[in-house]
Order: structure tokens, then C-alpha cells, then sequence
């Protein structure tokens, strides 16, 4: 069960990535980096996802994963086109 | 015997991936200029990503479940990513014009 013995330490370096990704969310100093690191955050938070469905070996988590995929992309985009436009609806 | 190798090979791929995805965030929090932070995020934690979820796929075949929502996820991601990214480059421009690069030399 070597997948058990190496869960703690990546799930470890995948808090530490949320962490970092926290550190230029707040820092900035620009709107595209802020919206770079809430994209980074929720690809760290769908790895995660994946390893809490591996640690209770339930395949549920995955169906999350994939939604949090979905509005992630959608919400960057959006985002992006507001730091590119100015506007969201023309 | 088949079960402890796809055991061992699925630890391997989580490491790796967590590898990626840390030097990635790592690179986000460290590079100083936009154009430079843009790059770990983008390929690194990318590729972490889809290492940790072919790990995911192992360690459920070891258990003889067939799990393949982690092969969408990775699609979707591969897909998505450097469109994002892309728009965020444009983005950073539109703020910033004079970090637009050189045209490259005809």
C-alpha cells in the first residue's frame, strides 16, 4: 500500500501550492495576476479533490472535480474579458 | 504481484504530480513579471495535474474499479488551460502595454 504511505506528503504539497497561489492572490500586484493565481487555485483545489477521493476510495469526488473544472474555466474567462473590456455584457 | 506494481507505479505518478503542481505554484508566487509567472501555472501544474490523475486511474485499477472521469477531467483541462491563459496574457497587455515583447525579427 505504498499509494496509503504517500497520501499525507501530496496532499502536504498540494496545501503548500494553495498556500503560494494564496500569497499572489493577495499580493497581486496586477488584476491579471490576481486572476491567474484564483485559476491556479481552483486547478490545485481539483488535484485536492482527486486525492480526497482517493483517500476514501470513493469515486463521487470526481463528479465535484469536473464541476469545479467547468465553473473554473467559465468563471476565468469571464474575468478575463472584464479585465480586457472593462465590461462583461456589451 | 500485478496489484503491488500498479500500487507502486500509482504512488510514483501522485508524487510526480505533486512535484509539478508545487514548482508550478512556486513559480507563480517567486517570477517577478507577469510573462514570466504566467508560464508555471500553465504547463507545470498543467502536467502535475494530469500526472496525479493517471495515479488516481491506477490506484482504482488496482482495486478493479474502471474509473475514467479522471481521463475527462484531464481532456477538459488540456483543452481549457491555455485558452484562459491566453485571455489573461491579452489582459495583462491590455493593463500594461509597454510589457508586450518585441515583434520577433522577419
Amino acid at each position: 500500500m505504498m499509494v496509503a504511505a504517500v497520501l499525507p506528503w501530496v496532499s502536504a504539497a498540494f496545501v503548500v501550492a494553495l498556500l503560494l497561489n494564496l500569497y499572489r492572490l493577495l499580493r497581486g500586484p496586477r488584476l491579471a495576476d490576481r486572476i491567474l493565481a484564483l485559476d491556479t487555485l481552483y486547478v490545485n483545489a481539483i488535484g485536492l479533490l482527486v486525492l480526497a477521493g482517493v483517500a476514501q476510495s470513493n469515486a463521487l469526488y470526481f463528479e465535484a472535480a469536473l464541476v469545479i473544472a467547468l465553473l473554473g474555466f467559465a468563471g476565468t474567462v469571464a474575468l478575463a474579458k472584464y479585465a480586457l473590456r472593462g465590461d462583461l455584457v456589451e | 504481484m500485478a496489484a503491488t506494481l500498479l500500487d507502486a507505479l500509482a504512488a510514483a505518478l501522485l508524487v510526480m504530480g505533486a512535484a509539478f503542481a508545487l514548482l508550478g505554484s512556486w513559480a507563480l508566487a517567486k517570477l517577478g513579471t507577469f510573462l514570466k509567472r504566467v508560464h508555471g501555472p500553465t504547463k507545470a501544474t498543467t502536467l502535475g495535474l494530469a500526472l496525479v490523475l493517471m495515479g488516481s486511474v491506477l490506484w482504482f485499477g488496482t482495486r478493479g474499479e474502471v474509473s475514467l472521469h479522471e481521463v475527462l477531467i484531464t481532456a477538459f483541462l488540456f483543452v481549457t488551460v491555455p485558452v484562459s491563459s491566453q485571455l489573461l496574457a491579452k489582459a495583462a497587455f491590455k493593463e500594461d502595454p509597454g510589457s508586450r515583447p518585441p515583434p520577433p525579427p522577419v
